[in-house]
């Protein structure tokens, strides 16, 4: 027996019993408490606990605008959880230039996350001075619509390809009695529906200028101009809503009360909750069928710096196990997103993932304004939108010329 | 029964005042008592919505209207609230933060009543130079919005070393209950009669000597008020439960806001009001049991500032 | 400490030391949270901090751009309509209520405690229960039109107009009940003999309430006062939970406004611009009433 086989026995024998007694417990925070985003946790948990760990749940309803104080509130205050969720993006951004954060690089390097994970965007917005601070477990794409096909039949319409054959169909819609689009009373929901609506009507090019390099006059042109003249459209189309919750909104759709939601693809967790079926019961347009893109928004977990070594050791076995293969596919496929490593099977993706893997595999994909913008010009943007969806008197050429000035002030 | 008569008499200092009410049906009567009942409607519908709509199914609520009485009584949702509700990966309803409410309540609210009731003490009894500037900043204190004083508070806590423990916690609790807690021991302090305290001087008693054998037996009216003022605020708080704590110690709104706010599919609106009633359940039976002590309270404390 | 009455002139810092080392802990809040914190939000309103405080100075730039957000704008009217409406309402129902409860009424117990028990229930509760009521689909819109008045409208909370006055009427439901016990307590601190003379002099109910009695309860209406305007400015869980602040930006409030541009929008330096602005009425108001109330002419001083 030579000298290294007998260290790494010894090694074995201690570190095994090592491992096992010292199952760490690691809080994780969140904001997934809708059905089928809690589903969804749950695979991440049982996946974490299998490695002898354990999982304490810290979720905290109400979206990120409830939940973001209290994780930085927890972080700064010096009583931080062991990970947490946040969108990625600049979100965490200056947590990180403080030395709050915990660095990744090791682990991403050991396990090649550089060659996995796609499309590489995601991993960059994880990036910072060339460390990896976050590790991304999904991409979202906020660039869908969802419509009843239930809904269109009662019309008495053929369930609409693109937004233009939506736009037809209104009327028909309207005669019986049906709500044409739901947009939840949350204002970042109006947002996100005008966003989508920026990328397909405005076109991909003029979005970039607006949202990629802040190009002011470009938000003022004649081709933004038409992204405003439809969301004075929606706006009345959605003006019978009266709910204030994303997936109550959602559930219209479903229950076929309203023809269509501009959601993003959690929107198709509730569907699958529902045990409804994509193509038969509900079909989805990504791009709202004009410029199918995914936008590659999305979450990611960080982790913030811990003074237990035990915690941190945790901490890096979690941020492996988010990355596995297997939790990948069982995560992804409860919470109606795409996974984000391009190596997985997902032969029991459903139609509406299927649209969207092939649209990623295309490589049509834009970052999420979440990405480009900073929290602040987010919410500056956001204001804008939100009231001119729910004030009828105010012009789309007004409500242009703000969103303009904004644009023109971003950082 | 003689008991219950004394009580009754005690309730106020002085006794209702309007006239001695001569026919059932007089014209004034039937003014006061319309007044009065079309009040108690209004306060009334809310608590009686929650119950009736607790108690039915969800079909029915989806169909019928929300002031009609429920067809079938079921206790479900009751049942779903306490022990069954979901929040991300906890399926346990809100019994798992009832006891951590306890926990964080009653110490609390022991605290902050026996600091609060030593500066009243203080204020009234043993005026320093500055302590009315002190006494003036703690009440405008009281009109600052704990959004505000949250970035500082979580900074201080954090150099005390206390942030995100259960002490911690009860350090923000005793604060931001302390103006209005001073001000109403304050005055309930400053209207005892002076001789007494005199007396007690001439008696050669001092400081706590005074506070622990005179004026704070003397004080329980006044004990009272302050406590079911802080036992609803602390029950009810969420801010400051979730970020100056963990997960371990969230109190029962916690969960209620999860339960409330975390709509799988159709919002449960029967789950919902179960849940209501049950978290406002404490504080509900701390107001019915005690109600009467606390207008005799504020009576004493509040009147003669 | 033997017997000197402690008003004796002993002088400098042992005069009265139990009472000092005994309030150490009010004059540590007075000093270390409220002032300090006041003054640490002051100082950073004039930075550019976003998520984590930083000494960057940018002189009143925050201040300029919070006064050119529509949604402050919004925000600070809304304030200003709620705690007017919320301050007489409050003082007129919890009054009212009061006197008539003082009648010798049957059932005292009974509507006192109808009256006040709202107040045991949390902000997001109201706000929960009264959305609800105010649904157009589910609540007092939907049961009107059942009886056959098919075209009444009653949906506040989904009016931009109107919303701030949705939520008024469940902030007077939660909080009049309070208001209304103190004013009880009031009325009952009041010498029976005043009511004697003034039914001997043949002075009108009313008259003897208006210029007698209610002059007597001032303490109990600067208690009042307190309670009352304090919650005002801070209300923020009932917004929240009611209306999100909606529809659009229609029932936002400031406390609301600083917590979102803090924690949402990541910039820290334009809430507390926005803090200190609410803080400037506050002291304003605040401050040389409370010095005037709460010092001299008081005994053992």
């Amino acid at each position: 027996m030579n000298i290294r086989v007998t260290v790494a026995a010894f090694a074995a024998t201690v570190a095994l019993p090592f491992a096992a007694a010292h199952a760490t417990d690691l809080e994780v925070t969140h904001w997934w408490t809708s059905g089928g985003e809690a589903a969804a946790v749950a695979e991440l948990a049982k996946a974490f606990d299998a490695t002898g760990n354990k999982w304490v749940d810290g979720a905290i309803a109400g979206s990120g605008d409830v939940a973001r104080p209290i994780m930085i509130s927890r972080i700064t205050g010096g009583d931080p959880m062991g990970a947490t969720q946040f969108n990625h993006g600049r979100q965490a951004e200056e947590l990180i230039e403080n030395g709050l954060m915990q660095d990744l690089t090791e682990v991403a390097e050991k396990e090649h996350w550089k060659d996995i994970i796609r499309p590489s965007s995601l991993l960059d917005a994880c990036t910072k001075d060339g460390k990896i601070y976050c590790a991304p477990v999904n991409i979202h794409s906020w660039q869908w619509m969802w419509l009843s096909n239930a809904a269109f039949e009662k019309a008495g319409v053929a369930v609409p390809k693109d937004w233009y054959e939506f736009e037809a169909a209104v009327p028909a819609l309207q005669k019986a009695g049906i709500v044409p689009l739901a947009v939840g009373g949350q204002s970042w929901q109006s947002k996100g529906a005008f966003d989508v609506m920026a990328i397909a009507l405005a076109g991909i090019d003029t979005w970039k200028k607006v949202y990629i390099d802040k190009d002011a006059e470009a938000a003022r042109g004649p081709e933004f101009a038409k992204v405003w003249a439809a969301a004075a459209k929606a706006r009345e189309w959605s003006k019978d809503t009266k709910v204030q919750d994303w997936n109550q909104a959602t559930n219209m759709v479903i229950t076929g009360k309203a023809a269509a939601q501009i959601m993003g693809d959690w929107a198709q967790g509730e569907f699958q909750v529902a045990g409804q079926t994509a193509g038969k019961d509900y079909t989805c347009l990504p791009g709202l069928g004009v410029n199918e893109v995914i936008s590659t928004g999305g979450d990611a977990f960080y982790f913030p710096k811990q003074k237990d070594a035990e915690k941190t050791k945790a901490q890096m076995v979690l941020a492996s196990t988010l990355l596995s293969k297997e939790t990948q596919v069982a995560f992804n496929l409860k919470k109606g997103s795409v996974p984000v490593r391009g190596d997985v099977d997902l032969a029991s993706a459903n139609d509406c993932m299927k649209k969207g893997l092939d649209i990623l595999a295309k490589g049509n994909i834009l970052p999420d304004s979440n990405q480009t913008f900073s929290p602040d010009t987010q919410n500056a943007l956001q204001d804008v939108i939100v009231q001119f969806w729910n004030t009828p008197s105010i012009t789309p050429e007004d409500a242009q010329k703000q969103f303009a000035d904004i644009v023109a002030q971003a950082d | 029964m003689a008991d219950t008569l004394r009580i009754e008499g005690a309730v106020t200092p002085e006794g209702p005042h309007g006239r001695k009410p001569r026919r059932a049906l007089s014209r004034r009567n039937i003014m006061i008592y319309g007044v009065l009942l079309l009040a108690a409607f209004y306060y009334i519908l809310p608590l009686y919505v929650m119950v009736v709509t607790s108690l039915k199914g969800m079909p029915e609520i989806r169909l019928g209207n929300i002031f009609s009485p429920p067809v079938e009584i079921t206790f479900e949702p009751w049942v779903k609230a306490w022990s069954e509700a979901c929040t991300g990966l906890n399926c346990d309803g809100l019994s798992r933060g009832f006891w951590n409410s306890v926990l964080i309540t009653v110490p609390s609210v022991l605290i902050s009543i026996a600091v609060a009731s030593i500066n009243g003490y203080a204020l009234a009894n043993w005026r320093f130079k500055g302590s009315d500037v002190f006494f003036t900043i703690l009440i405008v204190g009281a009109f600052i919005p704990y959004q505000v004083m949250l970035y500082p508070m979580v900074i201080i806590l954090r150099e005390l070393g206390i942030y995100g423990t259960l002490a911690g916690l009860i350090v923000v609790h005793t604060v931001f209950g302390m103006p209005i807690l001073t001000l109403l021991f304050r005055n309930y302090f400053t209207s005892l009669p002076e001789e007494l305290f005199k007396a007690a001087r001439v008696d050669g008693a001092g400081f706590w000597g005074i506070y622990l054998h005179i004026m704070l037996p003397m004080a329980v009216p006044i004990m009272v008020v302050a406590m079911i003022l802080q036992v609803t605020g602390i029950w009810n708080d969420f801010l400051f439960g979730v970020v100056f704590t963990r997960p371990d110690y969230y109190p029962m709104t916690v969960q209620l806001n999860n339960i409330v706010n975390s709509v799988q599919g159709v919002k449960e609106y029967n789950v919902n009001m179960a849940a209501t009633i049950l978290t406002g359940a404490v504080p509900l039976a701390v107001y019915f049991f005690s109600g009467r002590y606390f207008v005799r309270g504020i009576a004493a404390g509040a009147v003669k500032g | 400490m033997t017997n000197t009455a402690p008003e004796g002139r002993r002088t400098g810092l042992t005069r009265n030391l139990a009472a000092k080392i005994a309030t150490l802990p009010m004059i540590a809040t007075a000093l270390v949270v409220f002032l300090g914190g006041t003054i640490w939000t002051v100082v950073y309103s004039f930075t550019n901090s976003k998520l984590l405080p930083k000494l960057n100075f940018v002189g009143l730039a925050q201040y300029r751009r919070l006064w050119s957000t529509e949604r402050w704008l919004v925000s600070v009217d809304n304030l200003m309509i709620y705690g007017i409406c919320m301050l007489i309402l409050s003082l007129v129902i919890g009054f009212v209520l009061a006197a008539l409860m003082d009648q010798k009424i049957r059932f005292e117990n009974v509507f006192r405690t109808i009256y006040l028990y709202p107040f045991a229930l949390s902000f997001i509760v109201t706000g929960l229960v009264w959305q609800w009521i105010l649904n157009p689909e589910f609540g007092v819109q939907k049961v009107v039109r059942s009886l056959g008045f098919t075209d009444f409208i009653f949906d506040p909370l989904y009016d931009q107009q109107i919303v701030i006055f949705g939520i008024l009427i469940a902030a007077v439901w939660q909080g009049t009940g309070l208001i209304m016990c103190i004013m009880l307590a009031g009325l009952r601190g009041i010498d029976e003999d005043i009511w004697k003379a003034a039914r001997v002099d043949g002075i009108p109910t009313w008259k003897t309430y208006v210029f007698i009695i209610i002059p007597m309860m001032r303490p109990v209406f600067i208690t009042a006062l307190v309670l009352i305007g304090s919650a005002i400015v801070k209300v923020y869980d009932l917004v929240v939970a009611q209306t999100g602040g909606g529809p659009g930006i229609a029932s936002e409030v400031p406390a609301k406004y600083v917590y979102q541009v803090m924690f949402t929008a990541q910039n820290l330096g334009q809430g507390f611009a926005a803090s200190t602005m609410m803080l400037i009425p506050v002291i304003i108001l605040v401050i040389p009433w409370a010095y005037l109330e709460f010092s001299g002419k008081r005994r053992h001083g």
